[in-house]
């Protein structure tokens, strides 16, 4: 534990323990979306980010958190006009992203080391003005995901009734795109570029093993992202490994463990009560 | 004399340049209940969607309680049923949560919710009759109780326009009927009603006048014409060829 004396480990943890609670918030309506890689794609456009930020000498976390921002509202325009033509430019984003982050990082003095920093994570170069970003972003994206949870949970449930109902759906889909953007930047310098997508989605998957409820859901899924952000910075500490990929294996062994015993739960339910739930009602209607 | 609730004046739409609706003119006032009613494929659900500017109309005009649509904003006095409760992305949310979502056109996005939307959320589930599913996921529940779970949420914004999309396609017999109950009571309470239907089961007592689709175009207007042919039978083997679903977009679900 000594090792968290040292001020480098504590903004490791601080900042690990802030996106833990701030990728689920927002990952959890990705999901709902059906839309758990787009984390991926946006991190890939961050890259771009950084290789500028990189070679202009300016901060790469925030010339990340500006490209990115644009590269999520174009997809979101993108998407709203939507029409298959959308894919491909989806891809040309994407690719064009990581190729363009490759070539500036090239361009500039960095070393591949300073690459992998954002490709895999290296959550102990976090410096006091990284970790400030990193808070202020954090709690921004999680407070308005927390504040603004029934109408973004009515817009990713049913956009045509939000539409009805009135909803600033574009309004809130750019705001949505734009906190994406966001949180896989500040992300990006805990668990990379790579890894993404899993501090997002993993823990919402976890939780809604057990869950009934969309509420319910939010909450475990912050608590696990704290958990497995935490833990993977001790065991990263304790253990001497990668701390990005530390945090995303006890993300994804909390998955398994807590679907096993979900299984294995049900099973000894339904053993207990042989009748059962009644099935449900067959429908009038043969769908064709 | 008040302003018609709905007036689609020779609206027309088209999907990819094919023609869905051709110069069709429809008016709802205040206080009625008409029944789209026409075969599938015959254009009845996207001139409710266009009436709602959820499809956009090449030609013609549409306006909501005498607001052009492009204007209209009090959008808590519409109540809206989709046909079924999108799949979502896996996240469970309880019929509690799904029906809560009925309160935001009338509390905007920013209030937190209160007590008036708790109390409209509980009465609006026992209006549906589903008061002791409130704290149970959507996915759990039947057909039949997700449809009425989608008319409560469009009760609970206590509208005055209903607007329903085939509720009662694939729906259970006591569905049906506790979806006819809370449909009276709406329109006890003074409340206008437009709905799409395939057939109109126990709901037929209610409507007052029925418009029929046919080919786009609006060939009946008036009383509810009598069933006809093996729609006459009473257990008829309805078969729905459901057209293919709109490209998914990557932001939507």
């Amino acid at each position: 534990m000594e090792l968290f004396q040292y001020p480098y480990m504590q903004r490791a943890l601080i900042g690990a323990l802030i996106i833990g609670l701030a990728a689920p918030a927002l990952g959890i309506y990705l999901v709902q979306r059906r839309l758990t890689l787009i984390g991926d794609g946006i991190g890939h456009v961050a890259l771009t980010g950084v290789g500028a930020g990189l070679l202009l000498n300016r901060s790469p976390v925030l010339v990340a958190v500006i490209v990115a921002t644009l590269g999520a509202i174009t997809i979101e325009l993108v998407r709203a006009r939507g029409r298959t033509s959308g894919d491909l430019a989806l891809a040309l984003l994407f690719y064009g992203g990581i190729a363009g982050g490759v070539m500036l990082v090239g361009l500039s003095d960095a070393t591949s080391a300073n690459l992998n920093a954002y490709l895999f994570g290296s959550l102990t170069t976090i410096s006091p003005q990284d970790l400030i970003t990193i808070a202020v972003l954090g709690v921004a994206v999680g407070v308005t995901m927390l504040a603004l949870r029934p109408a973004l949970f009515a817009v990713c449930h049913d956009e045509e009734y939000a539409r009805v109902s009135g909803l600033p759906v574009r309004t809130l889909n750019l705001l949505l795109a734009v906190a994406t953007a966001v949180t896989v930047t500040i992300a990006m310098r805990a668990v990379g570029v790579l890894l993404i997508s899993a501090l997002m989605v993993v823990p919402v998957a976890t939780a809604q093993q057990v869950t009934r409820g969309f509420r319910s859901t939010m909450t475990a899924a912050m608590a696990l992202g704290l958990f497995a952000a935490g833990s993977g910075v001790w065991v990263a500490a304790t253990a001497d490994t990668a701390p990005g990929a530390s945090v995303v294996l006890l993300a994804i062994a909390s998955f398994l463990v807590v679907a096993l015993a979900a299984a294995g739960w049900r099973r000894l339910r339904r053993r207990a009560t042989p009748a059962g739930t009644p099935a449900p009602e067959p429908h009038e209607v043969v769908l064709r | 004399m008040t302003a018609p609730v709905i007036s689609v004046t020779h609206g027309v739409v088209g999907y990819d340049g094919r023609p869905v609706l051709r110069d069709v003119s429809l008016t709802v006032t205040a206080g009625e209940v008409v029944a789209v009613l026409g075969a599938n494929g015959s254009g009845k659900s996207t001139l409710i969607r266009a009436a709602l500017g959820l499809v956009p109309l090449t030609a013609g005009a549409v306006e909501l309680f005498g607001t052009p649509l492009r204007r209209f904003r009090q959008w808590r006095r519409i109540g809206y049923v989709p046909q079924r409760l999108g799949a979502g992305g896996g996240v469970p949310a309880t019929v509690g949560e799904v029906v809560a979502s009925g309160r935001l056109a009338r509390r905007g996005v920013l209030r937190p919710p209160g007590r008036a939307d708790r109390e409209a959320v509980e009465a609006a589930l026992r209006a549906v009759g589903l008061a002791d599913r409130t704290a149970d996921p959507v996915a759990t529940l039947s057909g039949g109780q997700q449809q009425r779970t989608l008319i409560a949420r469009a009760l609970a914004g206590r509208p005055e326009l209903l607007v329903l999309d085939e509720p009662t396609a694939g729906v259970d017999a006591a569905s049906q009927e506790a979806f006819a109950t809370a449909l009276r009571d709406f329109v006890a309470d003074g409340g206008t009603v437009l709905l799409v239907a395939h057939e109109l089961g126990p709901l037929r007592p209610l409507i007052s006048r029925a418009v029929v689709v046919h080919e786009g175009g609006i060939c009946h207007d008036g009383p509810v014409p009598e069933p006809a042919g093996h729609h006459a039978e009473p257990d008829h083997d309805h078969v729905h060829p459901h057209g293919p679903d709109e490209p998914a977009g990557l932001w939507s679900s």
